[in-house]
């Protein structure tokens, strides 16, 4: 009995660790959704600039670890606009299938960009002291590092809902997923609302690939390879809403690590399983309204 | 007119004899991995290549040539590797096959070369099976039973259990197997076993697990390179080192180039295998000194720069025997038994019965020799044939 509930403290953990990373990259992707109706795939490249800017950061001009992840999360940020101004905007009014392709394409040119940049292998940026070993917690010891990625992005977690629950920013930007031509007929100025938080969600990600790159390998191919996953987490979640993705997020951390722990032959088996039964019983995802 | 017309057809006939290489070009086709996330190993056989083609070790007949051509198989992925054997073969005429670092790759070439009878010498990868299935493969790298079955009996004397995590793929079933065998008839008990996807980057959950378990020694076999790094950062991160959980494992999970990216964790780790850039041998010294003096000097050999140099040798050895003209029996039959007494390794030598590498073994520990790691070797179990062929091959 003492095993089992040792294996549950473990699976437990380690999962809340990915799930929580996983929420902070995607929830951006979830609020752009909802937000702007726009299918962005390639979220996960601003997730993959954070990590690497930040390993550029720490290696090659010497910053220490945290200045370098606040520094990356900003940049990517600021990119983001940038992008999202000079071309995703022209896209709003398109249909779907010229929006994904445009982001399949923009996923294509970061994946060479980023091999020619920083090569195939993986790569990750140095953690400080305080984040590497063991700490001690009741008779148990957890990696540091995992820890550190758990209360970070609870904090992260916590700020991000009392934006949206309680400032004005806050519920402009809910105003508009609801009702969007509402919320411009009351003066609402949903174009640069849009901006704004596109930025926030992409600095998000930036946040949670550099932040999480010990978790999720940094390699070029890394906004395809995890794409799957983002998605999984928005439509498990459900669209424009933040708490829907994070129940997604914390069952496909916690599901996988189970998976992995008790069941390693099935491999990602359960993932899929569980986000087509999910779907089957709530197409609209678990807390995404029903259109 | 005439003068001109023969004029013309001289200098055509000129033109075309200048256009064709010399007659004894030895085409060989190299597959390899050069791009993706497992690019570093094939990177190993890239630099041994070129370091043996520039050494002057190759001796061929005067006129003789070797041309090397080389093709990206991106990495574990088979129907690539198929794909260019077929047009190495079928396009680029080569008189014999080179490379690999992968297994799959391996297995996907086999049928090739016995239909084309192109001989087909493995450079890496080590999955004991594979020189079974052509009549055309040799193999100058390792097995995975090779280590892996020694270590079995030696851990078998000094731990009662093991937890063994490999791999999913065709290597790492041949670690697990021969490992456990050795253990078990060695009175050991195995109290656990996961196998683990190739391209796995966080091993968190899987060492959780194996934390849990509370076994005296942890078997390991990953691929090296940066798998094998990022295996060691979670052994560390999880604190199963001072839990007094032993790790060992074939050289693959301390491969060289990768120790000092790995920081103090693989300290004391015991592994079995052939190679160690630290080697003592002549041989070795004079080998790591070229390879840091074209590489530069924080740049490590492994057992693939080894596998893939020793593989050279006995090729351009099997071209030279032949003047330059390749008969592919008569190419194998000089691959079988070949030898090189003075390999960085030690001696080898290829089995004449299973075309397989025979080689010594080498208990290592990993030390802070000098303020780096190194796999020091200290004990030696000499020519250790493949045990999965003693077993399976009649």
């Amino acid at each position: 009995m003492d095993a089992f509930l040792a294996s549950l403290v473990s699976i437990g953990f380690h999962g809340l660790a990915y799930g929580m990373i996983l929420y902070v990259i995607s929830v951006g992707l979830s609020v752009t959704m909802g937000l702007m109706g726009f299918v962005n795939l390639a979220h996960g490249v601003f997730a993959m600039a954070g990590g690497y800017l930040m390993y550029s950061l720490m290696t090659r001009l010497g910053l220490p670890w945290l200045p370098a992840l606040a520094l990356a999360c900003l940049l990517v940020a600021a990119g983001s606009m940038a992008l999202e101004r000079l071309l995703y905007a022209r896209l709003y009014a398109a249909g779907e299938l010229p929006q994904v392709l445009f982001t399949i394409g923009l996923i294509f040119v970061a994946v060479a960009v980023a091999r020619i940049a920083y090569g195939p292998l993986p790569l990750a940026a140095p953690l400080p002291d305080f984040l590497s070993g063991q700490v001690e917690l009741g008779s148990r010891s957890f990696p540091t590092y995992r820890v550190g990625v758990i209360v970070a992005a609870g904090i992260i977690i916590a700020a991000l809902w009392f934006g949206l629950e309680r400032t004005r920013w806050g519920a402009m930007v809910r105003a508009a997923v609801d009702n969007r031509a509402m919320a411009q007929s009351v003066g609402i100025d949903t174009g640069r609302l849009f901006t704004t938080t596109f930025a926030l969600g992409s600095g998000l990600a930036a946040l949670g690939g550099a932040l999480g790159a010990d978790l999720i390998a940094m390699t070029p191919t890394y906004p395809f390879e995890q794409l799957v996953y983002f998605l999984i987490v928005v439509a498990i979640g459900g669209l424009g809403t933040l708490r829907g993705p994070f129940l997604g997020a914390l069952l496909i951390g916690i599901g996988d690590t189970a998976c992995k722990y008790w069941v390693p032959q099935f491999g990602a088996f359960f993932i899929y399983a569980a986000t087509m039964a999910l779907l089957l019983w709530r197409p609209q995802g678990l807390l995404g309204r029903a259109q | 007119m005439k003068t001109l017309t023969s004029a013309l057809l001289a200098g055509a006939v000129a033109l075309s004899l200048a256009g064709q290489a010399p007659a004894q070009t030895v085409r060989i086709g190299l597959i390899n991995t050069y791009s993706g996330p497992m690019a570093s190993n094939g990177d190993q056989i890239e630099k041994a290549v070129n370091l043996f083609m520039k050494s002057g070790q190759c001796k061929l007949p005067a006129g003789v040539k070797l041309e090397i051509i080389k093709r990206d198989d991106t990495g574990i992925n088979p129907e690539t590797a198929k794909r260019l054997a077929q047009e190495l073969i079928v396009r680029d005429r080569v008189q014999m096959l080179a490379g690999v670092v992968w297994t799959p790759n391996a297995l996907a070439i086999a049928p090739l070369a016995t239909e084309a009878k192109v001989p087909f010498v493995i450079f890496n990868a080590g999955t004991a099976m594979i020189t079974t299935l052509s009549p055309y493969i040799a193999r100058t790298s390792f097995t995975l039973w090779q280590s892996s079955y020694p270590l079995g009996a030696w851990a078998a004397k000094r731990f009662k259990t093991a937890y063994v995590a490999v791999s999913d793929f065709g290597p790492g079933h041949d670690a697990q197997e021969a490992f456990t065998r050795a253990f078990t008839e060695g009175g050991g008990k195995v109290i656990g076993t996961v196998r683990m996807p190739p391209p796995t980057s966080d091993f968190a959950p899987f060492l959780q697990r194996v934390k849990d378990a509370k076994p005296e020694a942890l078997f390991v076999f990953v691929p090296a390179g940066k798998s094998a790094t990022a295996f060691m950062k979670g052994f560390g991160d999880l604190g199963l080192g001072q839990a007094g959980i032993k790790l060992i494992g074939p050289g693959d999970i301390v491969t060289d180039e990768e120790l000092p990216n790995m920081g103090d964790v693989p300290i004391g780790v015991i592994t079995m295998f052939h190679y160690s850039a630290a080697g003592d041998r002549p041989a070795n010294k004079a080998f790591v000194a070229a390879y840091q003096k074209e590489y530069g000097p924080n740049a490590w050999p492994n057992f693939i720069s080894v596998g893939a140099w020793d593989g050279m040798q006995a090729i351009c050895d099997v071209v030279a025997a032949q003047n330059g003209k390749i008969d592919p029996d008569k190419t194998m039959l000089l691959l079988r038994g070949w030898k090189n007494p003075n390999s960085p390794r030690g001696p080898i030598e290829i089995d004449p019965r299973t075309r397989d590498i025979i080689q010594n073994e080498y208990i290592r520990e990993t030390r802070k020799v000098g303020g780096i790691l190194k796999n020091v070797e200290l004990e030696t179990i000499p020519m250790v044939k493949d045990p999965w062929k003693e077993y399976n091959v009649k």
